[in-house]
């Protein structure tokens, strides 16, 4: 499929790693040339350099022939510009926008026609929202929901005081007590797909599917003891912050910000009337003891320097803070990264792509696509939540009797409204959701492609 | 530097040389000529083995892929390719010194079409069409055709240094996004242009086999004839055509492209192409008008002004008359379009109007600058402004083109041959012409030098083909370290 990404930042880099690589033909639109230069040596694709909402620009990246435009600059006002002068230049092109300002929310989804905007993605709300599902139950590194929440991929790691050390998966749901199925492991930076008899050890990252609803048992039976967060502290008050802080507000947990300008301050102190607001600089060691960071129940670090946020988690958790969040913005979850202590890592950009791609995908092959992508295991491994249609193969037959290709796991079938973690007798019929994991970079489009 | 990986390329290059060989291979069956096809098919034995080996060796060779590695693979494949491309020649002893069978090799591939055969008619018809033919694939180049054809696993544009170090230009940009669709789209405009020349020149009643050979050496702007007089003895009317394809081929082919896509527009406006074809339609004028006593009608004179200037000015060299006796203002003429050469992304050679053209108004800007040191001054082309390390790189290359050419003329003067023998054999190498002056004008060949001074003239082929950087990377030790 022809695609413009106009804009190529940190969101326009992360999607055309992942959208070249699924093979289709992309041109960026920057105004920074040394920028593009370095993404035309990086991936296979084309760039123009220019102001992505000028006609001129488009026309040169020939608009009238692609399928899907998405805008993803850093101001709101040249995205929602740019989609529409390429809606103008060609009436049938899709086009995403980035859309981050608060402000704007509402104008965006009652006057879509108007902005000529086939969807609007908003990276910052949904990383708060990300955040705050991982507050809900601490423990869990990172959670994806499938299924409209009915299921879930965990990321648990396993340390030394875990009942899970030492266990092979065959008696793990004995030691868990409900039904889960751990479709990766990331041991030594390496992605595996275990069988039955892979034993846990101390260090391992495990991706476990299992329903909403046994999170909890889960929880308590590896022997993680869960508390009710009460007091959260926020380190940085930009945009996820506020979305973050409101939320959390209204489901009664304390919100303490910390932020270095004073006029952003003024601006989060009136837009959340019960947040503390602190004017100060949160690298600042004694600024943090001095509000309470021994006592809070999660921090989170959301500036906008990743070094920041990489080092006021460690100190954190130094300090024994139960739960930490921290946000990259930059920088990838590299095998540096993957060894420090900073508790939970969440990207924005990984949570734009993840919206962005199963729309794409959806685009290019309308039947049986995806529902929804979620990259986990550090994108070494990617899971996938189909809706059955009536061309689905192999309905009813024991999934035993199925010919997988190699990398490729059922991780979960969802009868109607009951999650079921599928063993050899399970089978699936048409309107089911299937959740399929996949490994080693291949690229799924549709369900019946899982099999040989 | 990743070895394995280039180790990798190299084996799947020659595997495709060893595939381009097998039709030369079908030639000498047909010709029946038992010794060059024994020949020959020892040689793509041999070069079918040296790939598989080197590809079992490197074939886990794991992708990441710098520009450096790149220019290095491009230049090692170029070479390695050379020195067993020969082995025909040499196993056959059709050309008994290895040196002058490299000589011959590296001057069909890097389509230069210097030759040091006297008498190429004693060759045999199978040796004598993978000569031609190496024009043709030497032409596009072996690694956009492997770019064509191979998809790379590995996610990423790395493949795009590749194409960097392998196309002629000052600055090189894809067609298309992909990288697989952009070599493609040239590879079939080359393919389609070089059918049509084929079936035009057989129009004309030429034997199969020689619309075969000249239009290969036309398509590649090569030169190597299959007769000891080139194309003298043939129809006007082919003579013509030939002219007429020189030319084509000598055109950037992103303008085939625009065509193609029916962007009329943008290929008039093209600055290159009215460079290209005014300096071509000038120097034919002069030309003409300087030879007007030598020939008796004023037909025979344009045309062959028209064809010398053609073949000289897209670097291609094959003759219809033998213009060291012309004028001395003709033969300037020819030697400054040699250095001039045809457009970036042709198959021809030399200096390319582009670059030529970024040079000068470089050069404009300096001297305005010179006058009014605060006038800020972009530099554009068709319209697009040029950055200025696309600038800084047209002028080195400069430097590093008159470097060569001075040390190379300096090293083949040991010889002691006439200045204008030595300098325009250097000129006729280095832009991938080959006819020169004197004595390795269109009627004699190179068999005269040393070997020293044809080692020499092989380099510049070669540096001349790849546009200098790529070739003088092996020598710099930097590239070497281990880091």
């Amino acid at each position: 499929m022809k695609i413009v990404i106009a804009g190529g930042g940190k969101v326009g880099t992360a999607l055309a790693k992942q959208l070249a690589g699924e093979g289709h033909d992309l041109i960026i639109i920057d105004v920074n040339s040394l920028l593009l230069e370095n993404l035309i040596e990086k991936f296979d694709v084309m760039t123009v350099c220019g102001n992505c909402a000028a006609k001129e620009t488009l026309e040169h990246a020939n608009i009238s022939e692609a399928e899907l435009l998405i805008a993803v600059t850093s101001q709101d006002e040249v995205n929602l510009l740019c989609c529409m002068t390429a809606h103008g230049l060609n009436p049938d092109i899709h086009t995403i926008a980035r859309v981050r300002n608060p402000e704007y929310t509402d104008q965006i989804y009652e006057m879509s026609d108007l902005f000529a905007i086939s969807m609007a993605v908003n990276p910052d709300k949904q990383t708060a929202s990300e955040i705050e599902r991982l507050l809900k139950l601490p423990g869990f590194l990172k959670r994806d929901s499938f299924a409209k929440g009915l299921v879930e991929i965990v990321e648990i790691k396993v340390t030394p005081s875990s009942k899970l050390s030492g266990i092979s998966l065959n008696d793990m749901s004995k030691t868990v007590g409900c039904n889960v199925l751990v479709c990766a492991v990331l041991r030594d930076g390496a992605s595996i797909a275990p069988d039955g008899h892979f034993v846990l050890s101390e260090g391992d990252r495990l991706f476990v599917t299992a329903s909403t609803n046994d999170l909890a048992t889960l929880l308590k039976n590896i022997g993680i003891i869960t508390h009710k967060v009460r007091r959260v502290m926020i380190c940085g008050g930009g945009r996820i912050a506020y979305y973050l802080s409101s939320a959390l507000i209204k489901s009664g947990i304390d919100v303490d910000i910390i932020e270095q300008n004073n006029d952003r301050c003024v601006a989060l102190a009136s837009m959340l009337p019960k947040a503390t607001v602190i004017h100060g600089d949160s690298s600042s060691q004694s600024l943090l003891e001095s509000e309470g960071i021994d006592s809070t129940d999660a921090l989170i670090t959301l500036t906008g320097i990743d070094e920041l946020n990489m080092i006021i988690s460690m100190y954190g958790i130094q300090k024994g803070v139960k739960q930490v969040i921290t946000k990259l913005g930059h920088l990838d979850s590299s095998s540096i990264i993957r060894n420090l202590s900073i508790g939970s890592v969440i990207s924005p950009k990984e949570q734009c792509c993840n919206t962005i791609v199963p729309y794409v995908r959806a685009i290019n092959n309308q039947k049986g696509a995806a529902v929804s992508v979620h990259q986990i295991a550090d994108g070494e491994a990617e899971a996938l939540e189909f809706l059955l249609s009536e061309d689905a193969l192999n309905c009813d037959i024991p999934l035993k009797d199925l010919k997988l290709r190699d990398n490729i796991r059922i991780a979960c079938i969802i009868h109607g409204s009951t999650p079921e973690i599928p063993g050899g007798n399970s089978t699936y019929s048409v309107g089911d959701t299937v959740i399929v994991v996949t490994g080693g970079g291949l690229a799924i489009s549709q369900f019946n492609d899982i099999f040989r | 530097m990743n070895y394995k990986m280039m180790g990798k390329f190299i084996s799947r290059i020659l595997l495709v040389e060893g595939v381009f060989m097998i039709p030369a291979l079908i030639v000498g069956l047909y010709y029946r000529e038992p010794n060059a096809t024994a020949s020959m098919a020892i040689s793509i034995a041999v070069i079918f083995a040296a790939g598989g080996i080197l590809g079992f060796f490197c074939r886990n060779g794991k992708s990441g892929f710098y520009a450096k590695d790149g220019f290095v693979c491009v230049s090692l494949s170029w070479i390695v390719m050379s020195a067993l491309g020969c082995l025909p020649f040499y196993i056959s002893r059709e050309i008994p010194s290895y040196v002058d069978a490299v000589f011959e090799m590296v001057s069909g591939f890097t389509t230069t079409g210097a030759s040091v055969l006297t008498n190429v008619e004693a060759m045999s018809k199978c040796l004598l069409y993978w000569r031609s033919f190496s024009h043709w694939v030497g032409g596009m180049g072996v690694l956009v055709f492997l770019l064509a054809i191979y998809s790379p696993s590995e996610k990423g544009g790395f493949t795009m240094h590749l194409l960097r170090a392998e196309s002629p230009g000052p600055d090189v940009g894809k067609l298309v996004p992909k990288i697989k669709a952009t070599t493609s789209i040239l590879y079939r405009i080359y393919v389609a242009l070089t059918i049509i020349d084929i079936l035009l020149l057989l129009l004309g009643g030429m034997p199969v086999f020689d619309a075969l050979c000249t239009a290969f050496g036309t398509a590649g702007t090569g030169g190597f004839g299959i007769k000891n007089d080139s194309i003298t003895s043939y129809s006007p009317y082919i003579q013509n055509v030939t002219t007429v394809f020189m030319a084509l081929f000598g055109v950037n082919f992103s303008c085939y492209y625009l065509l193609l896509v029916k962007q009329f527009k943008n290929v008039l406006k093209d600055e290159e192409l009215r460079t290209y074809v005014g300096i071509m339609l000038g120097a034919i004028g002069l030309v003409a008008i300087n030879i007007r006593d030598v020939y008796p009608t004023i037909e025979e004179t344009v045309r062959h002004a028209a064809f010398q200037v053609s073949s000289i000015m897209t670097t291609t060299g094959f003759a219809t008359t033998d213009f060291d006796q012309w004028p001395a203002l003709s033969k300037t003429i020819l030697l400054i379009l040699m250095v001039i050469g045809a457009s970036a992304g042709s198959t021809g050679g030399g200096f390319k109007c582009a670059r030529l053209l970024l040079v000068f108004k470089n050069l404009k800007r300096n001297i305005s600058r010179t006058i009014r040191p605060n006038k800020v001054q972009v530099i554009r082309n068709n319209g697009q402004v040029v950055g200025e390390q696309v600038l800084d790189n047209a002028n080195s290359f400069m430097a590093a083109y008159v470097i060569i050419v001075i040390f190379s003329v300096l090293i083949v003067s040991i010889d002691n041959f006439s200045i204008e023998s030595n300098l325009s054999a250097v000129l006729a190498c280095f832009n991938n012409i080959g006819p020169g002056l004197d004595i390795v004008g269109p009627t004699c060949a190179y068999n005269l030098y040393s070997d020293l001074s044809k080692l020499v003239l092989t380099f510049d082929m070669l540096a001349g083909r790849l546009e200098i950087f790529p070739l003088l990377i092996l020598f710099s030790p930097d590239c070497w370290k281990r880091k």
